[in-house]
């Protein structure tokens, strides 16, 4: 596959294949009895007959599903796709169609943490390029997942977090504020089977307010303070 | 005159104070919200007019002006929806992620307070499916006032049924289109519509839908309850409100906070970002709407008004007022090549201008950046941006042409040294 030097394309997406190992692996799925009435819930939300709207959160379920059975972010197998397709009575070629693409269904096998280094101007400019350094220096690398399983480094679109980057997102966490040293931290934590703190990582910062305090709405630091006594 | 406290309406923005339904009501949401509704959907939509909101999402249009577009009565027994758009991905935008996750209800109440005024049967808030935690935040404080009555069946004991639903994106910036945003909750590829027919008219499922920014609703309830005559006292004519700017990149402090539209550039950053990183006299560029928006050079930025009008004089927008600081240490042709990488990742691919120009612009885009390249080929960039921008199917073309043509229009000079440069070091 060609190497654009950034990250793999869009085009470049593509389906685990289909083997007779991956069908004896993944031909059997059905929702756990949990999962089974999440999916009846998220159905329930649209209007009936409607049931094909269901597709994203149904594979964000599904891949949940997986990554919780494989230790991993997890990631969408043609079978558990075909399995979606038939829940919801659509074809499959509609869900492969979803799934490829939006980008935060896994088409492939990811690993334990997956790791999405924002990339884009704004967290590049607050030292994004020092962050994936930090991660290249730990065996990662861009589009693959390390030989131990743990981790998956993928280069993200800017990720909303513009006002505390450069950040990171592992798995369902952000992590703000980072520089390669406060990164470090954190990965060693998760590799260590830790819960680091989410969020930013400034001393004293509470959320992106200005860094050393709030310049407005000071009264809220410390009571939930109700402004309408002074309207 | 300066912004004071007592006149946000974000009041939770840092999350100091918990989101929950308790802390939010002691903050002054859901405060009788039933006096609001009963004030019918046409005086609703004749104060939002009034209050001068333009929609906070990006494109400016007016907020009531475009409530008052969806049918009055549905003649064919078709519903009508609100989809509330909360797909925040333009570069540099932050905003919408603190309103959901430490304001969640002033949101919710917006979408039942607008929902009444276009008569909608229920709204979908569709929230980007990286904002995990946030949609976690978001179902938990939906389910609060469906248990508190305060939407669902005879929502806020005002006899009107209105259902609110939270539907998760799942990383595709194109879904931010309203069009897209409707293909995308029905279960398909977020691939932008032709318009006409337009959303007020055949929308989601058909439906009559208007599409709204979240903080666009989120500011609803609050600008009823205070008057539009009290909106409308903040910013220039034409620009009325307060508005969440989002300030990031070069400032000694970014951060997000809700001030008077129209505060000079120089007052925002001065005030609440600590200034430029290294002094005012280091700043290059700024990009002061999202990525999608031509950058303005330090010497124009400086004094212009944050706000629509304000910020079209020097050739640029207020889009989501994400300011992207750049300051003197800036490569500031990588920094709109990544932005251009960034348009070429997210075109959803179905008109060929876009899918095609995309990524002829970043490969062109990449070689200016290290000065590989004939200086002809800027002209031929410039006239490339023009063939792809106005003819898409969405704005997504438009937005990734403009960002070259402001680096083009302000910054020609130092494309040129690249090229000279690098033409002499092959020479050498």
């Amino acid at each position: 596959m060609l190497s654009r030097g950034v990250r793999p394309l869009m085009a470049d997406r593509h389906l685990e294949p289909d083997t007779a190992t991956l069908r004896a692996r993944w031909g059997n799925f059905a929702w756990t009895a949990e999962n089974a009435a999440k999916a009846k819930e998220i159905v329930a939300r649209y209007p009936d007959g409607r049931q094909r709207s269901a597709v994203m959160p149904l594979l964000d379920l599904a891949q949940r599903q997986v990554g919780a059975e494989t230790n991993t972010q997890g990631w969408l197998p043609i079978p558990v796709m075909e399995f979606v397709a038939a829940y919801l009575d659509m074809p499959i070629i509609r869900v492969v169609e979803v799934a490829s693409f939006y980008t935060m269904y896994n088409l492939v096998p990811v690993g334990r943490f997956h790791v999405q280094v924002c990339g884009t101007t704004p967290c590049m400019l607050r030292g994004s390029d020092d962050i994936l350094a930090a991660c290249k220096k730990r065996g990662m690398h861009k589009g693959h997942t390390t030989e131990d399983g743990l981790w998956t480094l993928t280069e993200v679109e800017c990720m909303g977090n513009c006002a505390s980057a450069p950040m990171v997102q592992i798995n369902d966490d952000n992590y703000e504020d980072l520089t390669a040293d406060r990164l470090d931290t954190v990965l060693d934590a998760l590799a260590a089977g830790q819960t680091p703190k989410a969020g930013t990582q400034e001393p004293g910062r509470h959320t992106v307010e200005p860094l050393g305090g709030p310049t407005t709405l000071k009264e809220m630091v410390s009571a939930n303070h109700d402004y309408r006594k002074e309207w | 005159m300066s912004l004071a406290d007592k006149d946000r309406i974000f009041t939770n923005l840092y999350g100091y104070q918990p989101w929950n339904l308790k802390a939010a009501q002691a903050r002054g949401d859901w405060d009788q919200t039933k006096k609001l509704l009963e004030r019918g959907p046409d005086a609703i939509i004749e104060e939002i007019k009034a209050s001068g909101l333009r929609g906070r999402g990006g494109a400016g249009f007016p907020t009531g002006l475009k409530w008052s577009f969806m049918p009055k009565e549905s003649k064919d027994g078709r519903p009508s929806f609100l989809v509330i758009n909360a797909d925040e991905s333009e570069p540099g935008s932050c905003k919408d992620r603190e309103i959901i996750r430490h304001d969640p209800h002033k949101l919710i109440e917006g979408a039942l307070v607008a929902g009444f005024a276009m008569r909608a049967r229920a709204a979908y808030i569709y929230i980007r499916g990286e904002y995990i935690r946030e949609a976690e935040t978001l179902f938990a404080a939906v389910q609060e006032a469906y248990d508190a009555g305060l939407i669902g069946k005879n929502a806020c004991k005002s006899g009107y049924d209105f259902d609110v639903f939270v539907h998760r994106g799942a990383g595709a910036y194109i879904c931010g289109e309203e069009t897209a945003m409707i293909e995308s909750i029905e279960g398909k590829k977020g691939q932008p519509r032709l318009k006409p027919p337009f959303p007020a008219g055949a929308g989601l499922y058909g439906c009559p839908t208007t599409v709204n920014n979240v903080e666009s609703i989120a500011v609803a309830p609050t600008i009823l309850r205070r008057s539009a005559a009290w909106f409308s006292s903040f910013g220039r004519e034409n620009n009325k409100g307060t508005k969440l700017f989002q300030i990031s990149g070069h400032v000694e402090k970014p951060c997000v906070v809700e001030e008077a539209m129209s505060i000079p550039f120089s007052e925002l950053i001065e005030k609440h970002c600590g200034g430029i990183r290294g002094g005012k006299d280091n700043l290059l560029a700024v990009i002061p709407g999202g990525s999608s928006v031509p950058l303005v050079p330090a010497a124009e930025i400086w004094d212009a008004p944050m706000d629509f009008d304000g910020l079209r004089a020097v050739g640029s927008g207020l889009g989501t007022a994400a300011v992207i600081v750049m300051d003197k240490s800036t490569d500031i042709v990588r920094a709109i090549s990544r932005l251009s990488y960034f348009y070429k990742h997210e075109s959803c691919g179905q008109c060929t201008p876009c899918r095609e120009g995309t990524g002829w612009m970043w490969r062109v885009m990449e070689r200016l950046r290290t000065g590989d390249a004939d200086v002809s080929e800027i002209d031929m960039l410039w006239d490339v941006t023009k063939q792809v921008e106005g003819h898409t199917i969405c704005a997504l073309g438009d937005a990734a042409a403009w960002p070259i043509q402001g680096l083009i229009r302000h910054f020609r000079p130092e494309i040129e040294r690249r090229i000279a440069d690098n033409v002499r070091e092959a020479a050498e």
